[in-house]
């Protein structure tokens, strides 16, 4: 009886990656669609994102969206 | 199907019978954060995992070809009568956890289950004390430490990023992802629980010579076992439900998506770089390691150490109820029978005890009672920083019951500024 810690490492790094990466890509896109806070002692309210920003959010959101589908992909192949 | 037997017919009943408690019972490791943060309301999201379950039962055309992968020697005389024993065993020990609210693992029930009964009916030598090791022992370990660093470092994370950032603002967002995630982990739990049912109904088959060895499994069987997982989650294991989702920590959106994403980033990875790890452990994991990563989240630990206790008594205890199953059906066909009945018995008495105080989608989402400051508890309280906008149990409740999404974001606004 050996544990295989190659194989468990593995797993652990590939989650954290994967983890990580997708929350991080997925913030990213809500901060971008989500607006801007008020500076502070500025009157303006807080103000809608740029289209920089918006355009920074659609591709976080779109890698999201491949990340579930290669997600689904593996569940069907398996 | 004039060939199947009597007793072959009760172990299909049994089988999906656990199939049934299988469903109700992991309802939670897909829904419980889903639910607890308002992202679906209760009974959309038990639908919503039930049919992902159904779907996920007939996506795979992999069988399961053992139906304990190697922990017991199946070829040294696993009968119908030991398979029946085995998924008593399993039953009663999952309807004793639901019963008090904890998420314990139904394949670790049927690996315990079937353990006792063989040790019973051939003897010590039917376990492969290895396998229970690699493939029980380790994967539970292991899989809350994986789901719950990686759902901590998300959750860190995702914090920093939308620091200063209005909570009204992102939550809706959060929700969307959390959902996606919450439909992975049910898709996926409808593939792999599903075909463990399917490999114990076509073994039974098998060994009643109904269906040829090595056959694939027919349609009735894939139909049956689908349907009674998925009737299983759509009835919702409410009380599992409310110790995933309120009972180990607050969950806030951002939470909520970082864990249910660990969940099924864990899920997928484990699975598909052969190092299976347990599900049901994995989405608890994954819980608390959102509620330490939150600052002021706080952990409690008296649960999350029921809940550890209930996870290790799992295989002993459906093991030992197998073994006195399995202990009677040897005396022949009455004995059988009395297990039959005395199971019965036992899941009517779980019902009737659990209807005292029933929790069910409507009050899913209050909080638990208030515990007793444990030791862990107190120390940890007396070196993190106080919880930031902590939502009571009653405004989240009424969170879950709005129904349109402009509503629920009116709602985290005064959430946020209370």
């Amino acid at each position: 009886m050996s544990i295989d810690w190659a194989a468990l490492g593995q797993v652990f790094g590939v989650t954290l990656a994967v983890t990580v990466g997708i929350v991080g890509l997925f913030t990213v896109g809500i901060v971008g669609t989500s607006r801007r806070p008020a500076v502070e002692g500025d009157a303006a309210a807080a103000t809608a994102p740029g289209t920089g920003a918006r355009t920074t959010a659609v591709a976080a959101f779109a890698l999201c969206a491949a990340a579930v589908a290669y997600g689904i992909y593996l569940i069907v192949a398996a | 199907m004039e060939h199947i037997t009597l007793l072959i017919g009760i172990v299909i009943v049994t089988a999906l019978v656990f199939d049934f408690t299988n469903g109700f019972h992991d309802t939670a490791n897909a829904m419980a954060t889903t639910i607890s943060t308002g992202a679906l309301r209760p009974k959309t999201a038990v639908a919503m995992s039930a049919v992902l379950n159904l779907v996920g039962a007939f996506l795979s055309v992999e069988v399961a070809k053992t139906i304990s992968g190697g922990i017991i020697d199946e070829s040294a005389g696993i009968r119908p009568e030991v398979i029946f024993a085995g998924l008593v065993g399993a039953i009663v020990w999952n309807l004793v956890t639901w019963l008090a609210g904890l998420p314990s693992s139904s394949s670790h029930a049927l690996f315990g289950g079937l353990i006792g009964a063989t040790v019973v009916s051939v003897g010590t030598g039917g376990v492969h004390g290895d396998a229970v090791v690699m493939k029980v022992l380790i994967p539970a370990v292991a899989a809350p430490f994986v789901a719950g660093l990686a759902a901590m470092a998300a959750t860190r994370l995702t914090y920093r990023l939308t620091r200063g950032r209005d909570e009204a603002d992102t939550a809706k967002g959060y929700r969307a992802g959390q959902i996606a995630s919450a439909a992975l982990v049910s898709l996926a739990h409808g593939t792999n629980d599903a075909q463990k049912t399917m490999g114990v109904i076509t073994l039974a088959l098998i060994t009643g010579g109904v269906v040829a060895p090595h056959a694939d499994p027919p349609l009735w069987v894939i139909a049956s076992a689908g349907l009674a997982i998925a009737l299983g989650t759509y009835l919702g294991g409410w009380r599992i439900i409310r110790t995933m989702g309120k009972g180990i920590t607050d969950i806030q959106p951002p939470q909520g998506f970082a864990a249910q994403t660990s969940a099924a980033a864990t899920i997928l990875a484990s699975s598909h770089l052969g190092f299976a790890l347990s599900t049901t452990q994995v989405c608890s994991g994954s819980v608390m390691g959102s509620g330490l990563g939150r600052k002021g989240g706080v952990v409690r630990w008296s649960t999350a150490g029921r809940m550890v206790l209930a996870w290790g008594l799992t295989l002993p205890a459906a093991g030992a109820v197998a073994a006195g199953a399995a202990f009677l059906t040897k005396q022949g066909s009455w004995g059988v029978a009395a297990v039959a009945i005395l199971g019965l018995g036992v899941c009517g008495a779980i019902w009737a005890a659990s209807r005292r105080k029933p929790i069910d989608h409507s009050n899913v989402n209050d909080g638990p009672a208030a515990e007793p400051v444990g030791v862990v508890t107190a120390a940890l309280k007396t070196v993190s920083p106080p919880p930031a906008g902590s939502v009571t149990a009653q405004a989240t409740a009424a969170d879950a019951a709005e129904a349109s999404a402009p509503a629920a974001r009116t709602k985290a606004a005064t959430a946020t500024t209370r």
